[in-house]
């Protein structure tokens, strides 16, 4: 039918859109094995794994990165971390008020005499950021800013796939010394992870045409690694954080978990969008049946 | 086309308002009984997709510019505040963002159809212009409502435009001036452009209005390009029989919108956009929305002065001069017959034409610098400074430690430092190539054709031709030669 090829055409001419956005400079990047159960047309995300997940975004890396866009009452919201169906409204969760309510408190005005003061944070208020602004997280980090998570899966190419990789993939001082070995490391406060959209052309100490193509052999060691220098050390180890609900906390564990966390962070209303998503395709392929039909009837008389 | 109206106003109502202003008589006469050719095909329907786009962007948009906030401290923020507090925020968001990317798809796939049934013949020739009208200004429209959200790529394609027209000689200082508002892109230059992206939609609807009505004037073109010559064989009424086509071909596109907005609402955008602006610090690649990406790559093809011209004016000059080609089509084809169905070697010259263009495409998503193919030998270079530090220097190597003796031997001062130049078949000289066919095309190719080219018959009439009496030597086929036969009737095309 000649309404197929059209589709197809608009199909292809926006895979082609898709692909020629496509580009990357670290290693290709990779999920956890079992996958993501936010992915695909019916994603949804574990309570239980963004609870897991906020806890290792709040003991670990909120001592460095800002989520200036989350309040407190978004972890209460429906599909969120401490989602309680007790509690349409968020505000009044018990939960989030005691996670708002220990965390460091809100400066404030004294409205009586002007002076400062603070006051006890609320479901209402952002998370709190680790610096006072950015020259104080430059200062503290050897002139490196940290960039805000609130929206960081949307604002990486390879979005939750990426952060995974990166979290998981710094080499272990045995790879650094063997595959990595001609990496010039002297500058301790970078650190190198191969899934980091860089270059390492400049701290490479072997001819840089020597393109490493996901090769393991002995002569890897030759190839110019992919990935890049980053700020950050590695943040994650072993049982780092101690999970409620008991679950081992491996390094993969955590990465995963805070992971989801911050995926569901960009975007809260991910879950809700697909299932609507679901019900407006459903909606309008039956419409589009029903007027197909009408068209087929209504021509049945007209030569054309 | 439209004949003598039907419209017999019954109530009083009617008659009193029909010899005030007959409304009533117009929505009859060019929405229900417009005569239209019985044989368009579904690439007739994206006119009527383009009107549902310009609506849906429309309605969005006004609801966004509620809570949008065009300051630069707060603009970044403001639109994550609609994706996460604004009832709905985030549907109206993303259709109006994805609406975008269907607005243009549409409206390439009713271009490309224009031209490839000579849609801009005569004696449609304004019809055309006002459509290429349209889409340049659904092109500044565009590229205005992509810097609003503040991201990395809003601000440093903004600036990459803006110093486009900086390059403009003589005037260009001055409208870039006026562009931003100030010397450099700020918040004046963010307050402007959102006061211009909600003007210029109002803007595309009046243009619309003079499109549609240049429409009515000649009526439809037809996939056969043949003229309508009885009303009654070769028409059908608008309605039913369109509007319910049309309906149908809207839901199928808009099925294939849904699925964007609800399953894939970032696929088409640029994550890097979800980087407040910096501008202290520039994306490693600076890349347009995906529908200006052909016009990007032409812009910067142009990488050598040509006397007087440098290359950055000649990049500018080549990139509006693609879309004014447009303007002048329907003089630059001098074939008699409108529709490239009967005409084989345009057919083919038009394949190329649209391969050429989404080519384009991928070569402005790439760095021009990077290889489509890697051949021969990659070369090494030493990039360090001389003994006095004041002069940049470098020198080739083609072995490796031939470059590593050379920097060893060079001073710690001297700051060398080695990259790689690839050898191969550079995205630049692809997007040359293809730029110089974009050009050639419309400039060397169509008014050619028209004169060399021997058309296949075409049929008698739109009647004949659904009735499947067109083909090799059917009755009625009237083989019309080329252009040198002065006496072929213009209209029959």
């Amino acid at each position: 039918m000649r309404i197929m090829k059209l589709l197809l055409v608009a199909a292809a001419s926006l895979g082609l859109a898709t692909a020629a956005h496509a580009a990357g400079g670290g290693k290709h990047p990779h999920g956890p094995e079992e996958g993501w159960t936010f992915e695909g047309f019916f994603g949804t995300f574990d309570q239980a794994q963004l609870q897991r997940g906020y806890k290792v975004y709040r003991e670990v890396c909120a001592a460095c990165h800002s989520m200036d866009l989350i309040n407190f009452r978004n972890l209460g919201m429906k599909n969120g971390p401490f989602y309680d169906p007790d509690y349409p409204n968020p505000n009044d969760n018990p939960v989030v008020k005691a996670l708002a309510s220990s965390t460091a408190e809100v400066d404030i005005i004294n409205q009586e005499d002007g002076s400062d003061t603070t006051r006890t944070r609320l479901t209402s208020d952002p998370f709190p950021a680790p610096f006072a602004n950015d020259a104080t997280a430059r200062y503290a980090n050897n002139g490196a800013l940290p960039p805000d998570l609130s929206v960081i899966v949307k604002a990486r190419s390879g979005g939750a796939d990426y952060i995974y990789s990166l979290l998981v993939g710094y080499p272990t001082e045995e790879e650094m010394s063997t595959k990595y070995a001609l990496l010039d490391t002297s500058n301790a406060s970078q650190h190198y992870n191969p899934y980091f959209a860089g270059d390492v052309t400049p701290q490479w100490g072997g001819d840089p045409r020597h393109r490493h193509e996901g090769d393991e052999s002995a002569h890897a060691y030759e190839m110019l690694p992919p990935g890049g220098f980053l700020a950050m050390s590695p943040p994650l180890f072993e049982d780092g954080v101690e999970f409620d609900d008991g679950t081992p906390a491996s390094v993969h564990q955590m990465a995963e978990d805070v992971v989801t966390f911050l995926a569901w962070a960009s975007e809260p209303k991910a879950q809700i969008r697909k299932q609507m998503g679901l019900v407006t395709l459903i909606y309008l392929f039956i419409l589009a049946v029903l007027v197909f039909l009408s068209y087929k009837q209504i021509w049945r008389n007209v030569e054309h | 086309m439209s004949g003598p109206s039907t419209y017999e106003p019954k109530t009083g109502f009617e008659k009193w308002l029909d010899t005030r202003l007959p409304l009533i008589r117009f929505a009859k006469d060019t929405a229900i009984d417009f005569p239209t050719p019985k044989n368009l095909n579904y690439w007739y329907t994206f006119g009527a997709i383009l009107a549902v786009c310009l609506v849906i962007q429309i309605i969005t948009g006004i609801v966004l510019a509620m809570h949008y906030v065009p300051n630069t401290a707060m603009a970044f923020d403001s639109v994550e505040r609609i994706m996460r507090d604004v009832d709905w925020g985030w549907l109206v968001r993303y259709i109006h963002a994805n609406g975008a990317s269907m607005f243009f798809l549409a409206v390439y796939m009713h271009i490309f159809r224009g031209l490839y049934y000579g849609s801009y013949k005569a004696p449609r020739e304004v019809l055309w212009i006002l459509g290429c009208v349209i889409y340049l200004l659904m092109m500044g429209t565009a590229f205005l409502g992509y810097v609003l959200p503040w991201g990395q790529m809003s601000y440093h394609g903004s600036s990459v435009i803006t110093s486009l027209i900086g390059a403009i000689p003589v005037i260009g200082d001055t409208i870039k001036t006026y562009l931003q508002g100030g010397p450099a892109i700020g918040n004046a230059t963010l307050n402007r452009f959102f006061s211009l992206h909600y003007l210029l939609p109002f803007i595309i609807a009046g243009v619309v209005i003079l499109h549609v009505w240049a429409l009515h004037v000649p009526g439809n073109n037809n996939p056969t390009g043949v003229s309508v010559k009885d009303v009654k064989k070769d028409t059908v009424s608008f309605h039913p029989y369109y509007t319910v086509k049309d309906l149908f071909a809207i839901l199928v596109f808009l099925f294939i919108f849904a699925f964007f907005v609800f399953y894939a609402p970032n696929s088409l955008g640029h994550a890097d956009n979800y980087i407040e602006a910096n501008p202290l610090q520039t994306p490693a690649h600076i890349v347009p929305e995906w529908y200006l990406l052909p016009f990007y790559a032409i812009l910067r093809a142009i990488t050598f002065d040509l006397g007087p011209i440098t290359a950055k004016l000649g990049g500018v000059i080549a990139m509006f001069g693609a879309i004014a080609v447009l303007f002048v089509v329907p003089w630059l084809d001098t074939s008699k017959v409108r529709s490239m169905r009967y005409r084989p070697l345009a057919k083919q010259f038009f394949v190329l034409f649209v391969a050429a263009f989404i080519g384009l495409g991928f070569a402005g998503a790439n760095n021009p610098d990077d290889l489509i193919v890697a051949f021969g030998e990659d070369k090494l270079v030493v990039a360090y400074t001389d003994e006095t530090g004041a002069a940049a220097r470098s020198e080739s190597f083609a072995e490796y430690h031939d470059a590593e003796h050379f920097i060893e031997g060079l001073d710690e001062s001297a700051g060398a430092s080695m990259e790689v130049v690839k050898s191969g078949f550079k995205w630049l000289w692809a997007a040359q190539f293809l730029t110089f066919f974009y050009f050639a095309y419309f400039l060397v190719i169509l008014p050619i054709l028209g004169i060399i080219e021997k058309p296949k018959p075409r049929p008698l009439s739109i009647a004949d031709s659904v009735l499947g009496k067109h083909g090799q030597g059917s009755a009625g086929g009237t083989p019309v030669p080329g252009a040198a036969n002065a006496a072929a009737p213009r209209d029959d095309a």
